[in-house]
């Protein structure tokens, strides 16, 4: 069961990598998919790892994710 | 969040919203900054310092001057100011001494704050003004280009050194340092928490201080230099930073592709502008001073 | 401060944050102060700028009388933008005056200029100073609309819109760049448009009714002599030469001289066969007194470069020919 959880923002996204780069548990990677603009947005490929640090949050330029722990 | 949101495997409560939404006007979203561009992370880090500092939000106000940093203040859900290009710290000081109680933020990016602002800047340090300036430093005029700034490095192309500059760049935390700045610390965009403790820090603290964030310009600095985008940019902030605490800021210069030295390099108590104000003043006229009341409901 | 780059924008840092706030500068300083000059216009914040003018251009005259930055006050910064201008002409005014200065520019919510020159600048007179009870003081013009409701920039029916002050938790926004009513960057034509011509359409006061001037033997003139600041005392001088050889001059003193008062001045024009303009520079004000005058009479400038106040003769010559 996975501490925490990221929620992403598809369209605000412009696909530059940092969330799936300085992630410390690895949760995210970049799809394949499009958004409207044409960047490619992060999707979660191993959700049960995400400790919910929201080091995402804080890296994203376009406030298009962020990550918390689920409540106790 | 009114976009849409991508199907993804985790468990999402439904009240759960982005930390930093509160502090921007969602409305004006999104914002111009380019693809890799590393201001939005300086807005993050901000905003939880921020929330860790207990600010009061309704007494925090934000000037910027003009260039891609200066939209911040465009986007913070505060009291904020958009001046003209170098005039933010003078427009601060005003607020400041109007209204001692504010909070004033001085957002804004090294051309605006080291070139057309670079007398403003030293003299507010000079003061021990109640500022504190946060410069987004992305080592080029941006918004117009890819020009050379005051800050940006020898060898590198720019706009108007096709073939390299040769000016020496300023060393912005040494400079703060010698125009007598209360506060100096130096991170890159890499550094999230780091800078966020910092800003919190310096939302604590009295007096001028300084904080100045390396940031990517991935579409006209990188670009242009051939060091790739933005993601590459934060590769080699992480590899090339050294955390060096207290180092003499002289001997922090930045280079093209060199070492970064980042860290908190000043963190002293001098007497504050309206602490030197009142103190002269008193010692001067005594009893027959008072001390301003510049806040007036009638006025 | 360091330099009037920053003071110029200080005070409207000062204004945002609740107070009233003011500067004063002469020549050079004039203008390195054009750009906040527009910022305040566009930015709509009330505040006053003294101009002890000097003569120019550059460094000029230091210390010695001109009148010659008057179209620079109103059209030193870029853009259009509509600014007010009072011209005293003693001491006592420059208090007056100054006070009438604030009024006005919460009124209306402009950089108002004071603009002095080197003579009234540096003038000793008795200044009669009254109780502070007995001021008028125009109070700034907050909203009583809560947060949210409140729109930074929706003018009210006089075209000027209401304010507020950092730190009362309306978290509002200013920006020089061209804004929406909410005060947001909007650069599009039409709210270029709609702003623009609302920063100079809420002045339009002042080129009649609002105009404020002195007036002296107006009704019988047959010469006008329509001048303002020092150069009006001198001119008063020379109005009674005149009127002892016989020629019916009159006096126009521009007190309020942008918004140009010039409905005053196009009224007085088919009256009189001449309006006589003396200014300590080589023709400012005078395109103004032409253009409202309208070719109905003689329009004539008495030029003067500056250092020194005109000499009465020379402005006493003007009149007589313009009689003729």
């Amino acid at each position: 069961m996975a501490k925490g959880f990221v929620a992403i923002n598809v369209e605000r996204c412009k696909g530059c990598g940092f969330c799936v780069e300085f992630c410390p548990t690895r949760v995210l990677t970049l799809s394949s998919a499009f958004n409207t603009k044409g960047y490619h947005p992060p999707n979660v490929m191993a959700a049960e790892k995400c400790s919910g640090c929201d080091l995402c949050g804080m890296y994203c330029p376009d406030f298009a994710i962020f990550g918390a722990r689920y409540a106790r | 969040m009114s976009e849409q949101t991508l199907e993804i495997p985790c468990n999402i409560p439904a009240d759960a919203v982005n930390p930093v939404e509160p502090f921007l006007r969602m409305d004006r979203m999104p914002h111009i900054w380019c693809p890799g561009c590393g201001i939005g992370t300086t807005v993050n880090c901000f905003t939880r310092a921020l929330i860790d500092s207990h600010a009061n939000l309704d007494k925090v106000a934000i000037v910027s001057g003009i260039g891609c940093t200066g939209r911040v203040a465009g986007y913070a859900n505060l009291d904020s100011f958009h001046t003209t290009h170098g005039r933010a710290i003078p427009f601060a000081t005003g607020l400041k001494l109007a209204n001692p109680e504010l909070q004033v933020v001085v957002y804004s990016g090294d051309g605006d704050l080291f070139a057309i602002g670079g007398n403003h800047f030293i003299h507010a340090a000079r003061r021990n003004m109640d500022l504190k300036v946060i410069c987004v430093n992305n080592l080029t005029y941006a918004m117009t280009g890819g020009q050379t700034a005051p800050t940006t490095p020898s060898k590198v192309i720019s706009a108007t050194n096709p073939y390299g500059v040769f000016e020496p760049a300023f060393n912005l935390v040494a400079l703060a340092e010698a125009a007598g700045a209360s506060y100096v610390a130096r991170w890159t965009t890499f550094h999230v928490k780091q800078l966020s403790r910092s800003m919190e820090e310096v939302l604590r603290k009295k007096g001028f201080c300084f904080i100045e964030v390396i940031s990517p310009c991935p579409t006209l600095y990188q670009r242009r230099n051939k060091m790739g985008d933005g993601l590459d940019t934060m590769k080699y902030y992480k590899q090339a930073s050294k955390i060096r605490h207290g180092a003499p800021t002289a001997e922090c210069d930045l280079t093209k592709s060199g070492e970064i030295v980042v860290g908190k390099f000043v963190d002293r108590d001098r007497p504050s502008y309206f602490e030197m104000l009142n103190s002269q003043m008193t010692e001067t006229l005594g009893d027959r001073y008072a001390e301003p009341e510049v806040m007036c409901e009638q006025c | 401060m360091e330099d009037e780059l920053a003071a110029s924008i200080t005070i409207q840092g000062a204004v945002w944050g609740g107070a009233k706030a003011f500067t004063v500068t002469s020549g050079p300083g004039f203008s390195l102060m054009m750009e906040h000059i527009g910022y305040a216009a566009m930015t709509e914040t009330p505040c006053v700028f003294v101009d002890v003018q000097r003569g120019g251009p550059s460094t000029g005259l230091p210390t010695l009388p001109a009148q010659a930055d008057m179209m620079q006050a109103r059209w030193g910064s870029h853009g259009d933008y509509g600014i007010i201008a009072l011209c005293p002409n003693s001491p006592q005014e420059c208090f007056d005056l100054a006070i009438t200065a604030f009024n006005l520019s919460e009124e209306f919510r402009v950089p108002v200029m004071l603009m002095l020159d080197e003579c009234v600048g540096h003038m000793t007179e008795k200044v009669i100073i009254p109780d502070a009870a007995a001021i008028d003081v125009y109070p700034r013009r907050f909203t009583h609309l809560p947060p949210g409701e409140f729109r930074l920039f929706e003018p009210r029916e006089d075209k000027v819109p209401d304010m507020v002050r950092a730190g009362d938790g309306y978290r509002f926004h200013v920006t020089g760049l061209t804004h929406d009513e909410r005060g947001y960057p909007s650069m599009n034509v039409d709210t270029q448009r709609s702003s623009v011509t609302r920063l100079l359409e809420k002045l339009q006061p002042f080129t009649g009714e609002r105009a404020l001037s002195e007036t002296a033997d107006l009704e019988d003139a047959e010469v006008v002599v329509v001048s303002y600041g020092i150069t009006s005392r001198v001119a008063q001088r020379a109005i009674d030469l005149a009127r002892q050889k016989g020629v019916r001059a009159g006096k126009f003193r521009i007190i309020s001289a942008w918004p140009f008062p010039e409905k005053h001045i196009a009224a007085l024009a088919p009256k009189v066969k001449a309006m006589v303009v003396p200014e300590l520079n080589l023709g400012q004000m005078v395109h103004e007194v032409e253009r409202a005058a309208a070719g109905r009479c003689k329009v004539r400038l008495v030029p003067h470069a500056g250092g020194t106040v005109h000499n009465p003769e020379a402005i006493l010559k003007a009149i007589l020919e313009a009689a003729e």
